[in-house]
């Protein structure tokens, strides 16, 4: 269910490293947790994203919630498709459903961060 | 959360059998959704939908003054129901605002039967016995029901195949007492989703097996159990109120677009003369519908500005599944509620454009028996 390749934060994003740049994302149970997504709101292209602080959001038809970045860095893409297609976060949440690209500007920040066990762990707590 | 301290209907393991996500809600542990929210208000809109609804209080009234403290606590005019119909209505406090809003159902000349907010129906019952001085009988009844609503374009056809009841022949807010699956049930052609549909109301040891065979005799529809999720949507799409949003204690019902239900001229009642002073001095506010104008979404709460001034606030916000915009509906001061005019909504720390339009947002077909 959860990449092992992925690492993973306590408010259920995730992130996924090549290189110097993270794929991000919000991962399965977080949206499970959402329900059927209506609306993404993208971070804008060229922003500095600051682990912790709000990268975007998504609206589901109940609630609204933060995405909180992953890591630090700059926002160097975002998921476009997500604009006409923000179904795609409850379909493929850990593929076509990513959200942004960030390049790290401190890469030790992974070193925090939840791997696929952990992060497995934390969601059997919470559900 | 402490989930010791929640309610939980009859129904609760049945619901997480058929993978419902639960949700507190008025003080109860209630299903939120099954297979999500969109599929379900599809599904009602479309077909039908069933829900639990036992969360909902019962308040039943008894004795030959029964009418009178009907009349008395309640804002419509129970005295014009015939025997078998439901009317919508509301009880107010003596300053006009609103205790809540309910169902009154005439079972007979002395016997009321009424239906009640789940997180309202303990003030309700209290609210009543205060204004008791008929000596009517009032008694607390929702441990005695489960309350069942199958809604939607099939509901009548489901629902016939589960009872000898002639359901052709209970008319919109009208009822009959009959069975269904062979146990004695209230058969209310009533619901709170803008659809044709029943509100069953039956013993709580039965609820199980009338769900599940609910949910069979509609599978060839394509029925869905449904939460609370949809059934939020479903009421917003259609304009229903719902206590906590668009009315409660600190609303009248002028303000809330709810004269209708308000009979000046039946006599006195509860409620009454703070209306008449409302009336002179003039309404202030109203409530009124919008859509948002690009794909934001508005949330209750959420303040709505005209012209760079902070004048109201969003009362229920949200996607409408059907007719796949975003809509809202919102206190305005009374001058400026009117329709068609562009209105802003702060959302998250800017403001969003939404146009103020004509309720309800949805109305169904109307259809040749």
């Amino acid at each position: 269910m959860y990449p092992e390749e992925f690492k993973y934060t306590r408010e259920h994003e995730w992130v996924k490293v090549e290189g110097d740049v993270g794929a991000v994302g919000i991962t399965f149970y977080a949206q499970q947790a959402l329900g059927d997504i209506v609306y993404v709101e993208l971070p804008k292209v060229g922003m500095k994203a600051e682990k912790g602080k709000t990268l975007g959001s998504v609206e589901s038809v109940k609630a609204v919630s933060d995405i909180y970045a992953p890591v630090s860095g700059e926002v160097i893409e975002v998921n476009e498709a997500l604009v006409q297609t923000p179904e795609l976060l409850n379909r493929d949440p850990h593929g076509a459903g990513w959200l942004a690209r960030i390049r790290l500007s401190s890469p030790e920040e992974l070193n925090n961060l939840l791997d696929a066990e952990q992060y497995q762990a934390l969601v059997a707590e919470e559900s | 959360m402490p989930a010791g301290a929640l309610k939980r209907t009859p129904l609760y393991e049945l619901h997480r059998e058929l993978g419902a996500r639960m949700v507190e809600f008025g003080g109860w542990e209630m299903p939120v959704q099954y297979s999500g929210i969109i599929e379900e208000h599809l599904a009602v809109r479309r077909a039908v939908g069933l829900f639990d609804v036992s969360h909902m209080g019962e308040i039943e009234v008894r004795g030959p003054e029964a009418p009178a403290l009907i009349e008395y606590v309640t804002t419509n005019q129970a005295s014009r129901l015939s025997t078998g119909q439901a009317q919508y209505s509301a009880m107010l406090y003596q300053h006009g605002g609103f205790v809540d809003d309910l169902l009154v159902h005439k079972v007979a000349d002395d016997y009321y039967f009424l239906c009640v907010n789940a997180s309202n129906q303990e003030k309700d019952y209290r609210h009543i016995l205060r204004y008791n001085r008929f000596r009517a009988e009032v008694e607390f009844a929702s441990d005695r029901y489960v309350q069942l609503a199958l809604q939607g374009p099939r509901a009548e056809e489901v629902l016939g195949r589960l009872t000898a009841t002639d359901l052709t022949a209970i008319r919109y807010y009208h009822f009959t007492d009959g069975e269904v699956c062979g146990v004695p049930a209230r058969i209310a052609r009533t619901g709170y989703t803008g659809e044709d549909g029943f509100e069953l109301y039956l013993a709580p040891r039965h609820g199980v097996r009338v769900f599940r065979e609910l949910l069979r005799a509609g599978e060839e529809f394509g029925i869905r159990p449904c939460g609370l999720g949809a059934r939020n949507t479903l009421r917003l799409e259609a304009k229903m109120a719902l206590y906590g949003h668009e009315i409660d204690a600190s609303i009248r019902p002028p303000e809330a677009e709810l004269n209708w239900i308000v009979k000046m001229d039946k006599g006195e009642f509860v409620g009454r003369a703070a209306l008449e002073r409302l009336a002179a001095a003039g309404v202030r506010r109203k409530l009124i519908g919008f859509e948002m104008l690009d794909r934001t979404v508005a949330r209750d709460g959420y303040p709505v500005y005209v012209q760079g001034r902070a004048v109201g606030w969003v009362t229920s916000g949200g996607p409408a599944p059907y007719l796949n915009k975003n809509i809202g509906l919102c206190y305005l001061p009374a001058d400026l509620a009117e329709v068609g005019r562009t209105i802003q909504i702060g959302v998250r720390g800017r403001l969003a454009e939404a146009l103020t339009v004509r309720t309800p947002f949805y109305r169904r077909p109307k259809t040749n028996p």
